[in-house]
């Protein structure tokens, strides 16, 4: 399903140049449930950014659902960011001034998603994620785990085959970040590929592969934590 | 309806900046109210301008004798030309092209009586038609004079409309007499009152007109009047029409049809073009000051449209990961963009239309001022300034919302 080669990523800042990333290469399959480790500058969030389409590589392949990536324009980019690709960010990146049920439907809306079955469908994922009498509550009104909910709610939208989840639980309490990787489990036992970018070695344990990194590269997996 | 639903949420993010937005919009409001206004007292000046050259009366053409520049046949240079009754006939009777024609003897301080109130103004006698040509026309209960009044030589006289004020103040002067330097003359109109703007012997309010045969018998000190008035049947054709009266009165006169000097013209109906081209040029001129404000306020659009996408980096990144194109993220500012300016707009020309009303109510007694008339806001000024607005909201939107599309989503989502 992802298929990456020698990718690298340098970001020149006009003094100096910082490679984020060395020659990746890695490929997971469908159905993975896969976490990315490593420490602060790793190049972890630089892999998952360029994996998601939000960046793009300075070289190297990659090939997403058999199609090659690095080279597209940015509309299509936008395309597969919204048809096969689900966001779950650190810091869940709602739209302050949409309800919950807006924060969902607004992948569907850049889909041209009919107004009924946008309603219907953001009705049954907040439902799935337990905030079905939240609906109209903005993000304001809502607590961590809440609005993490609602953000995998919403990278659910257009039911993509990938779910890329950025440090899902960091800016949660042990009880909501249970919570959320409960869901996250559920979510790959329907069959999605997850992967989840962490440096905490109790997330990493629950899913079934761990990819390390260090310094831009990928370093041998090792086994799941126990 | 997506729209509804993109609108409605815009609508929410714009209501959030209230008040940073609220100064822009009274800008672009202010800019508006500036070129509404502005246009507006050139149309009512323009207007104002055009009604009172038209009370020296339309399509005109004003002829003096002259003196002769060229000897001709014989004869030497230097011979005044002398016009008479006799020629104005002539003219008529072999000038097709002329629609009206009268001659016009003036009689400078005339003393003119009505009880215990004595002028001294200036006379003419003319013939019917001049009543028409110069837009004399008479207030309601009167008449200027006509042919029966020519043929009997009545003693009747048309006032100006000041000199009726002066000589009768409220009362009717239709009917009354008057005295004429000792001579009892009874008033059969009172001309309607008007602005003037072009004038060669004064403004037509002062005068009194008699019939000109009158004149001739009671008054005229010499068989020649000063000058006569004509009217063109078709303006455009003016100039062979008075190459015609050379060629005419040259015969008659015995002096060279090219002698320019002979008879001296005034084409009021080239004035009348002229101040009309130039009362454009002074609504061009308006209008480009009041687009230059305009134009000012677009600017502070720009200003806040480059802030708030600032502001909303995180914002555009987050909706760029969830699938906006870089066209979604574009059309959102312009939109804004152009809101902040319809909106300004708006209030704008409805302040402008509020302030047009109260001065078209106003009465303007001095002289001068009436001259700039009352402002009138046409529907092509509304639709000038309604392009304009959109041409602003467009531009001030382009540039930053160009650049808010082309913001790299996963730089844009680490924005603090």
């Amino acid at each position: 399903m992802i298929s990456m080669t020698n990718i690298t990523k340098v970001y020149d800042t006009g003094k100096i140049e910082v490679e984020a990333l060395r020659g990746i290469d890695i490929e997971f399959e469908r159905g993975d449930f896969i976490s990315i480790m490593g420490p602060s500058g790793s190049g972890k969030s630089t892999l998952m950014n360029i994996m998601g389409c939000l960046d793009v590589p300075s070289s190297g392949t990659y090939v997403l659902d058999g199609e090659e990536v690095q080279g597209l324009h940015h509309n299509r980019l936008a395309e597969i960011r919204n048809e096969k690709i689900g966001f779950v960010f650190q810091n869940f990146n709602l739209l302050p001034y949409a309800t919950a049920r807006e924060n969902v439907e607004m992948p569907m809306i850049f889909r041209g998603t009919t107004a009924g079955e946008r309603r219907r469908r953001s009705s049954e994922l907040l439902d799935l994620v337990m905030l079905g009498d939240r609906l109209d509550h903005k993000p304001g009104e809502l607590s961590g785990g809440e609005m993490q909910r609602v953000a995998i709610a919403r990278s659910l939208a257009n039911a993509p085959a990938i779910i890329l989840a950025d440090e899902p639980t960091g800016n949660l309490d042990s009880g909501s970040g249970r919570e959320i990787l409960n869901l996250f489990h559920n979510l790959w036992k329907e069959g999605r590929t997850v992967i989840i970018i962490t440096h905490d070695a109790s997330i990493a344990r629950e899913s079934k592969r761990i990819v390390h990194m260090m310094d831009g590269r990928i370093t041998p997996d090792g086994p799941v934590p126990a | 309806m997506k729209s509804i639903f993109l609108l409605r949420y815009y609508g929410r993010e714009l209501k959030v900046q209230r008040k940073k937005i609220a100064l822009t919009v009274a800008a672009i409001a202010w800019g508006t109210l500036s070129i509404v206004l502005l246009l507006a007292f050139g149309e009512g000046m323009k207007d104002q301008i055009l009604r009172a050259r038209k009370g020296l009366g339309e399509d005109l053409v004003i002829v003096w004798g002259g003196q002769t520049s060229l000897p001709y046949k014989g004869l030497p240079r230097g011979r005044p030309v002398r016009l008479s009754d006799e020629d104005i006939d002539l003219l008529r009777r072999r000038i097709p092209g002329i629609r009206r024609i009268s001659g016009e003897y003036s009689r400078w301080g005339t003393p003119i009586t009505h009880g215990a109130k004595s002028v001294s103004r200036h006379m003419v006698g003319v013939n019917p038609e001049f009543g028409l040509m110069r837009n004399w026309i008479a207030e309601r209960g009167g008449r200027f004079f006509d042919r029966e009044d020519m043929e009997r030589k009545r003693r009747v006289v048309f006032l100006g409309s000041k000199l009726r004020e002066e000589l009768f103040g409220d009362r009717q002067a239709v009917g009354e007499q008057i005295v004429i330097d000792r001579m009892p003359f009874t008033v059969i109109g009172v001309m309607k009152e008007k602005l003037q703007m072009g004038m060669y012997s004064g403004p037509d309010v002062d005068k009194a007109a008699i019939p000109l045969t009158t004149m001739e018998t009671l008054f005229a000190q010499r068989s020649y009047f000063g000058n006569f008035v004509y009217q063109p049947k078709d303006p455009e054709a003016r100039k062979s029409v008075e190459r015609e009266i050379y060629r005419v009165l040259g015969t008659k006169h015995q002096f060279d049809p090219t002698d320019e000097s002979a008879l001296s013209i005034w084409d009021a109906i080239e004035s009348q073009k002229s101040m009309s081209n130039m009362m454009m040029g002074i609504q061009v001129f308006l209008g480009v000051i009041g687009g230059l404000t305009l134009l000012v306020a677009g600017v502070g659009v720009a200003n806040i449209m480059y802030v708030t996408i600032k502001e909303r980096t995180r914002e555009i990144g987050i909706k760029m990961a969830i699938g906006a194109k870089p066209s979604n993220v574009m059309h959102q500012f312009l939109i804004e963009s152009l809101l902040i300016a319809f909106v300004g707009g708006a209030v704008g020309l409805a302040v402008s239309a509020a302030l047009v009303s109260v001065l078209q109510g106003i009465e303007i007694e001095n002289e001068g001022l009436q001259f700039l008339g009352k402002p009138e806001i046409s529907w092509e000024i509304g639709l000038i300034t309604v392009c304009i607005l959109g041409l602003i909201g467009t531009v001030a939107g382009l540039f930053p919302s160009r650049k808010a599309s082309r913001i790299n989503p996963a730089e844009s989502l680490r924005y603090e």
